[in-house]
């Protein structure tokens, strides 16, 4: 049986999880932890520690794993691991948080520099009042052209497809050029 | 959607980036910042707009208009500022025309030949770019983008390319960000070389690279040495950096500060090998759920 994996990346709280769980068949595999700094506490009650873990089975030989990691610095020891053999990889972008851009630039930097795989930039949480557009990130974040920057609400499954689709294609495209 | 942040997370070079390329229409305000208690999602205070410090429109994606807000950039301002208008002409000209909007005084001062029309326009535009500049150094507050919303009728507008300011912008801030990599802890102190005599021998220095020079001992931080002489983080990087690489003077690393070694770059991962069919039914399999 063959497994591949893809890999979701981003700021703390941008919607990793979020992201894999809404796709995901099994429950999410997800190493959260209550917060434990009062800072990051006032974010979101629990964040993800080690790895968000999901699985999309095409057939008996095919299995998708979703690895997501965690969005704080102090685990980035993890990512290299992640990023071993990944098939591409997602950035997950909180388009209302502009003091995060900097950050998912960096991490984006971060897993280029791991392996030359495709990927596609997440702009998420286009459902908030306060989300920058996405053709605005686009020159916020300098994105590339050639490189994909998708609209996402990752509560919603249709949007998250899309998301993962448009990483394949673009995965199909770098394997046919 | 809106476009609003703080500087410290997305600077205004990148805002006259983002306005230039997307071609906008509107007007960006910074805001003084008012502390909330509360954190961002980065961990740092979280500042809410308060008082506006300044207001720049720009019309497609062309910078029109900047004024900071405790300043008077009215007209007669700025022609004397520019020295087109003396001191006394202005305080006149500001006496009669009260209440006069700059549009219709700029035709009363050219039918009166005060100024010419482009005496006017490059005041202007020197005056949109000075405050441009000043604001480019700003490191922090709230900042909006209002689509759309144009100062009032009676302001002249200049139309400025931001491709130049931008250029200028960013070259003044890759100086400072350069001269903090070249010295990013002011806890230094200085010394002289060894034959100090011989090295400043036919060297002439500036008034301000004197006052530095004037303070160098071992027993002083750099960081000492700006505050005394009313230097900014930024001024005090450039005269040292200057003087360094002269050899004229040497750095003194602060007591029981460590050398850090960088870790080394990690190996690039390996990519996999997948098939084309592979991703195909991928595909078909995420279409599906
Ligand atoms: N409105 C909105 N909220 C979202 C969206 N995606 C995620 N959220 C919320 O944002 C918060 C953070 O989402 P998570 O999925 O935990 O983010 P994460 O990236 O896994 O966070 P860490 O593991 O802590 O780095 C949660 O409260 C989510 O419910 C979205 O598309 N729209
Ligand atoms: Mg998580």
């Amino acid at each position: 049986m063959q497994t591949v994996k893809m890999v979701i990346t981003g700021p703390f709280s941008s919607g990793k999880t979020e992201f894999i769980r809404s796709i995901s068949e099994i429950e999410v595999v997800s190493t959260e932890r209550e917060i434990s700094t009062e800072a990051e506490k006032r974010q979101k009650d629990a964040t993800t520690v080690a790895m968000d873990f999901g699985r999309i089975t095409v057939d008996d030989d095919l299995v998708l794993y979703l690895f997501g990691t965690p969005g704080q610095r102090r685990f980035d020891f993890m990512w290299e691991i992640l990023a071993e053999g990944m098939l591409g990889f997602v950035v997950m972008v909180d388009s209302a948080k502009p003091e995060t851009f900097r950050e998912a630039k960096s991490i984006l930097e971060t897993f280029r520099a791991y392996a030359p795989t495709p990927y596609v930039v997440a702009a998420n949480k286009q459902d908030h009042p306060d989300a920058w557009a996405a053709d605005d990130l686009r020159i916020a974040l300098r994105i590339e052209d050639g490189v994909k920057l998708l609209p996402c609400i990752a509560k919603d499954k249709e949007s998250v497809k899309n998301v993962l689709l448009e990483l394949l294609y673009s995965i199909l495209e770098e394997m046919e050029g | 959607m809106p476009i609003q942040g703080n500087i410290r997370n997305f600077s205004t070079t990148q805002l006259l980036n983002l306005i230039n390329l997307a071609r906008k229409t509107g007007t960006l305000t910074f805001f003084e910042g008012v502390r909330t208690g509360e954190k961002d999602a980065m961990g740092e205070e979280k500042m809410a707009p308060g008082k506006p410090r300044a207001k720049v429109s720009f019309n497609t994606g062309k910078l029109t208009y900047a004024a900071l807000d405790n300043q008077d950039g009215n007209l007669i301002s700025v022609l004397n500022k520019a020295g087109k208008l003396t001191d006394e002409q202005a305080r006149i000209i500001r006496e009669r025309a009260k209440n006069t909007a700059d549009k219709a005084l700029a035709l009363l001062l050219m039918n009166a030949n005060y100024v010419s029309q482009s005496d006017i326009v490059s005041s202007i535009q020197q005056h949109t770019l000075d405050v441009i500049y000043n604001l480019l150094t700003w490191a922090e507050g709230p900042f909006r983008f209002d689509d759309g919303i144009m100062p009032t009728n009676d302001r002249i507008q200049v139309p400025i390319d931001l491709e130049n300011v931008i250029i200028e912008g960013s070259r003044r801030i890759r100086e400072a960000e350069k001269l903090n990599e070249y010295l990013p802890n002011l806890d230094f102190a200085l010394k002289f070389p060894e034959n100090p005599k011989e090295k400043f021998k036919g060297i002439h220095l500036s008034v301000e690279e004197w006052r530095v020079v004037s303070f160098v001992n071992p027993k002083n931080s750099i960081r000492q040495i700006a505050k005394a002489n009313n230097m900014s983080d930024i001024e005090i990087r450039r005269i040292v950096y200057g003087l360094e690489q002269a050899g004229l003077v040497e750095l003194v690393k602060p007591p029981g500060m460590e050398t850090t070694t960088r870790p080394g770059r990690p190996a690039a991962a390996r990519a996999p090998q997948v098939q084309k069919n592979v991703v195909n039914k991928l595909i078909d399999k995420i279409k599906s759920i």
